[in-house]
């Protein structure tokens, strides 16, 4: 097969490996025996987008039909990106090496807000019209799907359909009306039309916003009576029986998650108030125990991965983990495998199996307090006690570890000075734990305690979706505080704090919980030159302020707005199952600093129950 | 028990670069399962070993890695597996059983062959050309190292060579010192002639690795014994 990109521009880009495909398990089909090819995108560079298991799931769920061709697509480094530009070489997918433009979909993967300029650059360089309604019959029909969809407004126009929720329910019937409307005539309007009658599918040209004069939404609705007006996320009630890729691709490049990936579970009985993720994915469901093993075994003789990791939200809530984690110790033992086990509460058996699986003097222990304070852990319904990290830490300690990790945020909802100054502190007592614990002759030189904090970006179909975000300058200035009184403290030798700029954060929350006329905005912001904004060392507010001023848009309404509970939100016609009066009560609660029990614990009635499995019948 | 394996490495695949390469084979091995040896301690990993690093956008159809195995398995069934979980790229040309004294494929690399194709000619006559260039006493070239640039002369380490219309083998010096590459004779070369070196002109082929023995160089290939 003959390259898309010819040797002299291969040796003259960084890593030419991410242009070249025909990786092992890599799909390649004859495109005169399929009907259908079908551009798979993750709009960031390979390495990252190689690493992302929703993208392999898709690619063998559709590869799985012999009448589609579903190929890979990422987003050209900036180097490359130039060089196509200036030579006008159309984008193309990794198998066939074959633009993208001739597809009949390209579907656009949305996993972070920072990466939409890179979703324009995609359609920019396949020659594909930014806006969905300048395109002609001949473009491929352009489909996003991923977290972000479920606010799908700030890049609305820019897509003919969004799926929202799981791949794995409803492609089929999408790809099957395709076909159809091929063989009868087809008309993309048409087509459009009838997809939008497919659970889950949203075509958002058929649906009007109307604005108050404030700037919120009066209306939010379809253009024909014979469209839903509100889109059910789809959701996959069988994760033991859905398909899972047992041939995931093997890359040359060494890319982020560079071992197996096995998704113990969906969804999260836990709901921490900020986590967005928490919410979407309710109803928390479970792959049997012995289907994980059967996975586990061949996606590593198929793949000849040499480490495997467990994905989920919280693996420690897998209720058969101990299970799970003893077959695969012995059978990474025997085959001489690594393990790697993200997300694991740290108790008592996480940390008898991480001392089995990882090397304790290089492996630091990682806890996620989120807020310093009790008072605004009960605020944001993190269900993590001081006593529980000092207990986690003490055993740690006791066990052999020096280095610990705590993830915390700043600008939480009700947060207080007290709440801010509690980080420091937290953190000295771990450093006093330490010392006081461990006799001196044993110790190997000081604890390293590893602070960090992001700054809070509200999502929305979260209780905190009401929620006031901060300026990027009271951002800055709390990260300070924090940063001065780590010094203060008496263990200030043993304790490093890291915090990042609040630029990003801001500009995430803005397209967060934004509305369609913020397209304008990103359209601006490309053509001014942001692109592959989640990378610090791309990224560059000038275009962002320009491409605010030139629209006319105060990205501040978005943002720094505490929205009533009666306000239309941009993203009210999409269902996920948790009723908005749960949020409501939940965002009230918070206020008074009420925490709301697990799903294991109690039914909270959140409305995830409607879909009749789950964590919900599992009680 | 140790073997060595030759290998191509063609097509799209010059463009992965020797670190990739070496993660291409650890995986290969799990793939087909060959009873490949492991280091101790707490990450274990493969004994597994490789020649000499081709650079990014050559092609071979010489390469060697070493491994070493805790059980026997038939040369063919080896070979089998390989291609059968492998990329035809990286096609797994022999799999022999080393004696027990043999050193180790980077440690007995010699020389190696190279195939130049030229794409646009630097001159009328290659073959007549390359001759005359190889007749000057001597051939200074400027070479540079991390630490320090300094006058070499390239002459004694292109062993061999030969010319037709458009390509030239050359056989050069290469290991741990005096590491001859074939850039380095085509820039002299150039410079001889006169003519602008543009890397895109020409494309290089690495056609074998060898050693030096009583009977004088010969593939890395000999060493071994098919089982």
């Amino acid at each position: 097969m003959k390259l898309a990109l010819d040797d002299r521009i291969l040796l003259q880009v960084e890593k030419p490996a991410r242009y070249i495909g025909k990786e092992i398990n890599a799909v390649y089909k004859d495109k005169e025996r399929v009907k259908i090819r079908f551009a798979m995108c993750f709009p960031d560079i390979y390495e990252i987008g190689m690493s992302h298991l929703g993208i392999q799931i898709i690619y063998d769920l559709l590869n799985r039909r012999d009448d589609v061709w579903c190929e890979r697509v990422y987003s050209p480094w900036v180097d490359l990106h130039k060089i196509m530009k200036e030579d006008h070489i159309p984008l193309f997918a990794l198998e066939s090496q074959e633009p993208v433009k001739d597809f009949d979909f390209l579907g656009i993967t949305l996993q972070y807000e920072m990466c939409y300029t890179n979703v324009l650059q995609v359609l920019d360089l396949a020659g594909i019209p930014l806006f969905a309604k300048d395109r002609a019959e001949e473009d491929p029909i352009v489909i996003g799907g991923g977290p972000c969809t479920y606010n799908p407004e700030p890049v609305a126009d820019f897509f003919d359909l969004f799926y929202i929720g799981e791949a794995e329910t409803s492609y089929d019937a999408l790809l099957d009306l395709y076909l159809k409307h091929k063989q009868e005539g087809y008309d993309r309007d048409t087509f459009l039309h009838e997809a939008g009658k497919i659970p889950g599918i949203y075509v958002p040209k058929l649906y009007e916003p109307v604005y108050h004069p404030d700037g919120t939404l009066a209306s939010f609705e379809p253009v024909s009576d014979d469209l839903p007006k509100t889109i059910r996320k789809e959701i996959c009630m069988d994760l033991t029986n859905a398909v899972y890729p047992r041939k995931q691709i093997v890359p040359y490049l060494k890319v982020t998650q560079d071992r197996s990936v096995l998704e113990i579970m969906r969804g999260c009985i836990r709901g921490c108030r900020f986590c967005q993720a928490g919410m979407i994915y309710r109803p928390l469901r479970e792959r049997d125990e012995e289907k994980l093993e059967e996975l586990a075994r061949e996606m590593l003789e198929n793949s000849g991965n040499e480490e495997i990791s467990l994905s989920s939200l919280s693996s420690s809530d897998y209720s058969k983990l101990p299970e799970l984690v003893d077959f695969l110790m012995e059978y990474a033992d025997r085959k001489k495998l690594n393990i790697s086990l993200p997300s694991l509460r740290i108790d008592a058996f996480s940390l008898d199996v991480m001392s089995k699986v990882q090397d304790i003097r290089k492996s630091s222990l990682t806890f996620a307090p989120e807020a310093g304070s009790q008072r605004l852990r009960n605020v944001i319904n993190k269900g993590l006690t001081e006593e529980n990290i000092l207990e986690g830490a003490k055993d740690a300690f006791l066990g052999g570890w020096t280095r610990v990790k705590l993830y915390f945020m700043l600008g939480l909802p009700t947060e207080t000075e007290d709440d801010i100054l509690a980080i420091p502190e937290l953190c000295n007592k771990i450093a006093k734990l330490y010392y006081e614990l461990i006799p001196k002759e044993e110790r190997k030189g000081r604890v390293q305690i590893v602070a960090s904090s992001s700054f809070f970006v509200p999502k929305p179909f979260t209780p905190f979706q009401w929620a006031k975000m901060e300026r990027r300058e009271d951002f800055l200035k709390k990260a300070e505080t924090v940063n001065h009184a780590m010094h203060e403290q008496l263990n200030a030798r043993s304790i490093k704090y890291n915090w990042h700029d609040a630029k990003v954060s801001v500009l995430e929350g803005i397209f967060a919980r934004g509305d369609r006329r913020l397209s304008a905005v990103l359209l601006k912001a490309y053509e001014h030159g942001a692109l592959f904004d989640a990378w610090t060392e791309t990224f560059s507010m000038e275009p962002w302020i320009s491409a605010f001023e030139e629209t006319g848009i105060d990205p501040d309404f978005y943002v720094h707005r505490e929205r009533p509970v009666e306000e239309l939100l941009p993203w009210d016609f999409i269902d996920i199952g948790v009723t908005r009066q749960f949020l409501i009560k939940e965002w009230e609660k918070a206020q008074n600093e009420i925490v709301t029990p697990n799903c294991r614990m109690q039914c909270n009635g959140c409305g995830a129950a409607a879909f009749q499995g789950g964590i919900c019948y599992a009680r | 028990m140790r073997v060595r394996m030759r290998f191509t490495k063609e097509g799209a695949l010059k463009f992965i670069g020797h670190l990739d390469t070496m993660r291409y084979f650890q995986k290969l091995m799990r793939r087909a399962k060959i009873p490949i040896a492991y280091s101790a301690g707490m990450s274990p990993h493969q004994i597994l070993s490789f020649a000499l690093p081709l650079g990014i956008g050559d092609e071979s159809i010489g390469e060697y890695a070493d491994i070493e195995l805790t059980e026997s398995v038939k040369s063919t069934d080896a070979i089998a597996a390989l291609c059968r979980e492998g990329i035809d790229e990286i096609r797994i040309l022999s799999f022999k059983y080393l004696p027990e004294k043999a050193i180790n494929a980077m440690a007995s690399v010699e020389a190696a062959d190279y195939r130049i194709t030229f794409h646009k000619c630097p001159c009328e006559d290659l073959s007549k050309q390359f001759s005359e260039f190889m007749e000057q006493p001597e051939i200074v070239v400027l070479k540079k190292t991390k630490k320090s640039e300094r006058l070499l002369d390239i002459k004694p380490f292109i062993f061999s060579f030969s010319a037709s219309e458009d390509t030239l083998d050359l056989r050069l010096k290469c290991g741990s010192v005096d590491n001859t590459k074939p850039e380095l004779v085509l820039e002299a070369f150039y410079r001889y002639l006169d003519v602008d070196l543009d890397p895109f002109d020409i494309s290089l082929m690495r056609l074998d690795l060898l050693t030096f023995s009583d009977n004088g160089f010969v593939s890395l290939d000999e060493i071994g014994e098919e089982l």
